[in-house]
């Protein structure tokens, strides 16, 4: 199974635009910047047909080391969640009971 | 943030035309997606990684009314946040 990594959606913008690679380069890099920003406000964003990316805030709860079975508490903390547009898995499942909402 | 404004804010800082921008970011978003859809992962150092997992179809009940229902297989999404991005937000 194949991975796709930042450098196939470099080549997949270079191809597409026509810009150079390090500005294709900058330009991928500038989107998870820009997404990454806005989730540092706790602000949700919202790719119509892709998905949303939203920040959740998790209390502290009780844990345990599990190494060594001692209780520590697991300090609140914020965590960054993605609800997949239904549209991504489109060819397949289109019957499937989708729990996504749908999007903008 | 919507993908318009994602768009806008990329043909700014970028200085492309918004026609540029919003076929940079519509490249990004769909190359992901078509990786997904053949069952591929993708890794974005920095931001996290995404992939799919397979469910078996199983036995479901209407929770209404305590039918029999067959859930169908599917494949369901998952996204794991990155180090950088987790460090970012939890502040």
């Amino acid at each position: 199974m194949a991975t796709t990594t930042k450098a196939d959606l470099v080549e997949a913008v270079y191809d597409r635009i026509g810009l150079s690679r390090p500005k294709s380069t900058a330009i991928v890099e500038q989107v998870f910047e820009l997404i990454t920003q806005r989730l540092e406000l706790a602000e949700t964003v919202k790719l119509s047909g892709f998905g949303v990316f939203s920040v959740r805030g998790k209390r502290a709860r009780p844990g345990r080391n599990p190494k060594t079975g001692e209780p520590i508490e697991i300090t609140s903390r914020k965590v960054v969640t993605y609800r997949a547009s239904p549209l991504v898995l489109a060819s397949n499942d289109k019957s499937a009971d989708h729990e996504e909402d749908e999007e903008l | 943030m919507t993908k318009s404004s994602l768009i806008s804010a990329i043909a700014a800082k970028m200085e492309l035309s918004r026609r540029e921008a919003e076929v940079a970011v519509n490249t990004v978003f769909d190359t992901i997606s078509a990786s997904l859809d053949r069952g591929d992962r993708v890794e974005l150092r920095g931001f996290g990684s995404f992939g799919v997992k397979q469910r078996r179809s199983r036995d479901g009940r209407n929770p209404k009314t305590g039918d029999h229902v067959l859930v169908d297989a599917k494949r369901v999404l998952f996204f794991k946040a990155g180090k950088e991005l987790r460090r970012r937000v939890d502040v």
